[in-house]
């Protein structure tokens, strides 16, 4: 049973990386990011039932939360030096 | 384990998973940013809360029941606190949402929405 539900997380992760990939602005791309960080929480808590190791519960913890912090760092960071019609311009406006 | 209770969290993860590849597709396939972060978010505490509810049934022993309760909890909690912070990152950067047009029709996201 798990198995199916490894696999079914791991498609949500694939589809997530494709909007990752396709996204037309840069909030699509930070969206997939959290999305696929979600997922991987879930799969590493299944797969930690998966295997009966049951530690691998203490390293889901931990990754939900970095995932959390990450996206607000990188939120915080696009906020005020918006990347600007030609994103790779290294002038920061204000 | 009782019958039922190995039933039910069967029943919780297949839901769970489903919810998953739910909302993965409702991110690909709607047309603007903020229909596809709502897809996204509601699907993603949805299908965190119902798998882990599945593996909170068959958890062996009661450790490892408040270490999930606990990441249920931390996914709960940031989850939609990042999706608002998204949100609002968005609109501060001049992401218009889709509106319909006059024709009450809504365009797909091909043309730039004055967005990033």
């Amino acid at each position: 049973m798990f198995t199916a539900v490894t696999i079914a997380v791991l498609v949500a992760m694939a589809l997530a990386l494709f909007r990752a990939y396709a996204g037309p602005t840069l909030y699509d791309r930070i969206l997939a990011v959290n999305v696929f960080g979600t997922k991987t929480v879930l799969l590493i808590a299944i797969v930690g039932f998966l295997m009966g190791r049951p530690e691998f519960l203490d390293i889901a913890m931990v990754y939900a939360l970095m995932n959390f912090i990450t996206v607000i760092g990188i939120l915080r960071f696009f906020e005020y030096s918006s990347p600007g019609k030609s994103a790779n311009s290294e002038t920061v406006k204000d | 384990m009782s019958i039922v209770a190995t039933y039910l969290s069967w029943a919780l993860l297949v839901i769970g998973g489903l919810l998953c590849i739910s909302g993965s597709v409702g991110l690909l396939r709607f047309p603007d940013f903020f229909t596809r972060m709502h897809a996204a978010s509601v699907t993603d505490t949805l299908a965190t809360g119902m798998i882990l509810a599945g593996l909170m049934l068959q958890a062996p022993t009661w450790i490892v029941l408040a270490k999930l309760i606990m990441i249920l909890v931390f996914v709960l909690l940031t989850g939609p606190t990042a999706g608002h912070a998204l949100a609002k990152a968005a609109l501060h950067s001049g992401l218009k949402p889709l509106l319909p047009g006059k024709s009450g029709v809504l365009e797909a996201d091909t043309k730039p929405s004055g967005g990033v």
